[in-house]
């Protein structure tokens, strides 16, 4: 029955202890006991999501402004079912319209080619005349061959853009967050000093941080003409901004992580003189993985929660953006798009945390606990 | 050309990636092109009426306002495209995130308050050199109250308790409204968009009109609410009606559609519009950095004349006088990326009639103006009547030398770029020069008395002009 162990095995690591009751059943276990387990996990939830959602359209029906009115269920769900549509819509589009310029180019570059031919054929100012105009349509050939679609961006790409900065930013500040951490954690020294900054900062809003963030990045690239760097102003002031944010629980977690090493484990480092960077590679950052991994957790929950509301301040592109767009468009349409981006927005943060709670269950000794 | 030799080009070079095209396999598929009976010359004559342009992939920001109309119209029907321009248009959240963007290079111009480049250029604010070459529109603003002002209005004045009150209306019947608030120390607030924006200036001036004194600003104090009768606060304009509805403010000075959203949603009432405030003013203006245009020259001509062909075509109408395109206009901006509103809210308005009340509605023809009137050139006049405001209410904080409102204006207003523009629009047909200014212009417009208290601007004696204020600075 090695099958079962290893599926076992998979819904502790991956999170989903959903799938147990299903896994023993399948090895044939007492279906009673499974069937409890099942009740539990999925039919309890199913119910009280109906019960929910019940609720909801009766808060529908009765929540009625002047100006606007809660949308239901059924609503919210045709509003995203739309600007699914619309995002295929666009993108047919704008690859048509990016055919229609190869086009372009194409008859363009016959044009400049013809313009080489007749100067060929002449001389002097003449011949230089027709090489100017040979460049020109050359010139005009290569942009329209370029082109890049200038259509506002759905709703399918302001996810993605959500997502490719909140794991930018992430990404720097992990990359700040451990080391400090680890030097903590090992230093007592080290952590008297760097306490008072831990202690002030953590607390701090991240929209505080925005009007900072910006300015440093705008100072950072003056001079610099858009489209020359590589990456947008915008995109990068909210990924300081999630860094500065969802640096401090990495950060604290990690310091505690290495702090708490047991003590058995640093004798045994000293008796087997390890050096100091063996110790660290092979005592300490394993034994304090457990506890970091829980503070990327939290960090990355909170870069999450802190995007979402960078985007709305500052109109970088992202889920931010698209809900204050709705928001800020009054239309019959724009509550029900919202309450559907306040359901997308959930759900990419659940699935987010789960891949956190996936690598830290990877990387634990002993039994994961479950989440 | 032939139809086939495209076709088979296409069918050739559709095998690969739009982004994996090398200038080879555009040189191949060329080869193959039979351009039929086209000739040396005529493509000669082609390529050097083109715009030599620096910059062809652009972005614009604009707010969720019907009066962004000529950028978004310019980009839906290609205007932009047969310039050679790829552009990319963004809404912004408010004016100061938008001015900003255009100053730190973000965006490339943008639809702008009137008042930006000119408050930017004189350091209220946010201090940068921005110019204008385009003026986007005249009119379109309204002042609306909420349901309980109006009703103590009409209490005040009884011939406005009538279904069709007679026009305009001034602030007379709020006075002693404002005067019970202050009685009881309570603050009587209003919202404007922005403290260099048009409707700043435009309740500013319908109140004093009335004796109300909306606030000065000064050195120390730039809130402008220095010994205000009115505190007036900035919403960003799509917040008005939910603002007012929530009670924070009594009243508010904004542009379409959120005027005619007040009605729909019966949350207030428009009392009045810019148009009976000043008739024929300038609203907003397309914008950019001098720096921008002095790299970009030729973009910038060429972004100009796409924006009066996109002008020209809003305001198109046939021979009874009936709007022939703003219905499509509507649903274009009705799109969520553009205003976002409900079509059947923008149509009010833009088709040429207001809805004050629901027994009130008025033919007002005028009361969005993309191209008729001269609406799109750059007068120094104009310039310089704001100017007098923004003198008149503290924001300039000392008094100027009439040369210097003359010096200003020029250094904004740029006709010399527009004229640039119209000259390659009426060579290529596309214009008739009796559609802008004659040559001999010299940008101030003759002196207006059609203002709701009557007063004559003429915009060569500034002076003069403020002299003749009873509230706000004389000088």
């Amino acid at each position: 029955m090695n099958w079962r162990g290893n599926a076992l095995r998979f819904c502790n690591v991956a999170g989903l202890p959903v799938l147990e009751p299903f896994v023993r059943l399948a090895a044939g276990e007492d279906p009673k006991e499974q069937m409890a387990g099942i009740a539990k996990f999925i039919l309890l939830p199913i119910v009280t999501v109906g019960i929910f959602l019940g609720l909801w359209s009766l808060a529908a029906k009765t929540i009625v402004t002047g100006s606007a009115k809660l949308p239901g269920p059924a609503a919210t769900w045709n509003a995203g079912v739309e600007l699914f549509e619309m995002h295929q819509t666009q993108k047919a589009a704008d690859a048509e319209m990016r055919q229609e310029k190869l086009n372009q180019a194409v008859v363009a570059m016959a044009k400049a080619r013809l313009m080489d031919e007749a100067a060929a054929k002449s001389s002097g100012e003449e011949a230089e005349k027709y090489l100017a105009s040979a460049t020109t349509f050359r010139q005009e050939a290569v942009r329209a061959a370029n082109y890049v679609p200038s259509s506002a961006p759905t709703f399918v790409d302001q996810i993605l853009t959500s997502l490719k900065t909140v794991f930018f930013g992430f990404a720097i500040a992990t990359l700040i967050a451990v080391p400090l951490g680890v030097l903590c954690g090992m230093s007592p020294w080290f952590n008297a000093a760097m306490n008072p900054f831990i202690q002030v900062f953590k607390p701090v809003s991240p929209l505080a941080w925005l009007p900072l963030a910006g300015l440093v990045i705008i100072w950072a690239y003056s001079g610099s003409t858009a489209g020359e760097t590589f990456f947008e102003k915008a995109f990068l002031i909210s990924a300081v901004t999630v860094s500065l944010c969802s640096l401090w629980p990495t950060l604290v977690n990690t310091t505690l992580g290495v702090a708490s090493v047991d003590k058995d484990y640093m004798n045994v480092a000293k008796v087997l003189k390890l050096s100091w960077s063996q110790q660290l590679f092979k005592i300490i950052l394993p034994a304090s993985l457990p506890l970091m991994f829980a503070g990327l957790r939290i960090s990355l929950g909170v870069g999450w929660m802190v995007l979402i509301a960078a985007d709305m301040l500052a109109q970088n592109p992202g889920l931010g953006k698209f809900v204050w767009d709705e928001f800020q468009n009054g239309s019959s349409q724009t509550y029900a798009r919202i309450a559907f981006s306040v359901i997308i927005i959930g759900v990419i943060g659940l699935v987010l945390d789960r891949i956190m709670i996936c690598l830290r269950n990877m990387v634990s000794f002993g039994n994961p606990s479950p989440a | 050309m032939t139809q086939a030799g495209v076709a088979l080009t296409v069918l050739a070079l559709s095998g690969c990636a739009p982004d994996s095209v090398t200038l080879e396999d555009l040189e191949a598929a060329a080869a193959k092109v039979d351009l039929g009976d086209l000739d040396a010359e005529q493509l000669l004559q082609e390529s050097s009426t083109k715009l030599d342009l620096e910059k062809t992939d652009l972005k614009f920001g604009f707010i969720k306002l019907t009066d962004c109309a000529p950028l978004v119209i310019a980009k839906e029907k290609g205007y932009f495209a047969d310039e050679g321009l790829n552009v990319e248009i963004e809404a912004q959240s408010n004016w100061k995130v938008l001015l900003d963007r255009v100053i730190d290079g973000q965006l490339d111009g943008a639809h702008m308050l009137a008042g930006q480049p000119i408050g930017a250029t004189i350091g209220f604010g946010t201090k940068a050199d921005i110019i204008t070459a385009y003026s986007l529109d005249y009119n379109g603003n309204g002042i609306t109250v909420s349901n309980e002002i109006w009703a103590k209005m009409q209490e005040n004045d009884p011939k406005l308790a009538v279904d069709q009150p007679e026009h305009p209306i001034t602030a007379d019947s709020l006075k002693p409204i404002v005067e019970e608030y202050k009685q009881a120390g309570k603050d009587f607030q209003m919202g404007m968009v922005f403290p260099v924006s048009t409707h700043n200036y435009e309740i500013r001036y319908w109140l004093a009109s009335s004796g109300i004194h909306p606030g000065m600003y000064t050195a120390q104090d730039i809130t402008g609410v220095q010994d205000a009768d009115v505190l007036l606060s900035v919403t960003p304009p799509p917040q008005m009606p939910a603002t007012l509805e929530a009670g924070t403010i009594l009243g508010y000075c904004v542009g379409e559609p959120w005027n005619q959203q007040a009605v729909v949603k019966e949350i207030g009432v428009p009392v009045t519009t810019n148009y009976d405030i000043w008739k024929n003013n300038p609203e907003k203006v397309f914008g950019v950095t001098q720096q921008w245009d002095q790299q970009h020259p030729n973009t910038h001509v060429a972004v100009v004349k796409a924006l009066m062909r996109a002008g020209k075509w809003l305001d198109a109408v046939d021979e009874d006088g009936v709007f022939l395109n703003r219905q499509e206009a509507c649903e274009i901006l009705s799109r969520k990326d553009y205003v976002g509103a409900d079509a059947d809210v923008i149509d009010n308005s833009m088709t040429g009639t207001f809805v004050f009340q629901k027994t009130d509605v008025r033919p007002m023809p005028d009361f969005n103006v993309f191209f008729k009137h001269n609406a799109t050139f750059p007068h120094y006049s104009d310039c310089v009547w704001f100017l007098t405001q923004m003198r008149r209410w503290g924001q300039i904080t000392e008094s100027k030398s009439a040369e210097w409102y003359d010096e200003m204006a020029k250094k904004i207003y740029r006709p010399d770029i527009y004229r640039q523009a119209a000259d390659l629009l009426i060579s290529e047909g596309k214009l008739d020069p009796k559609e802008i200014p004659a040559p001999g212009y010299d940008g101030y417009r003759p002196a207006s008395t059609d203002f709701i208290d009557g007063k004559s601007y003429d915009g060569k004696d500034p002076l003069g002009y403020l002299a003749g204020f009873e509230i706000g600075h004389k000088e």
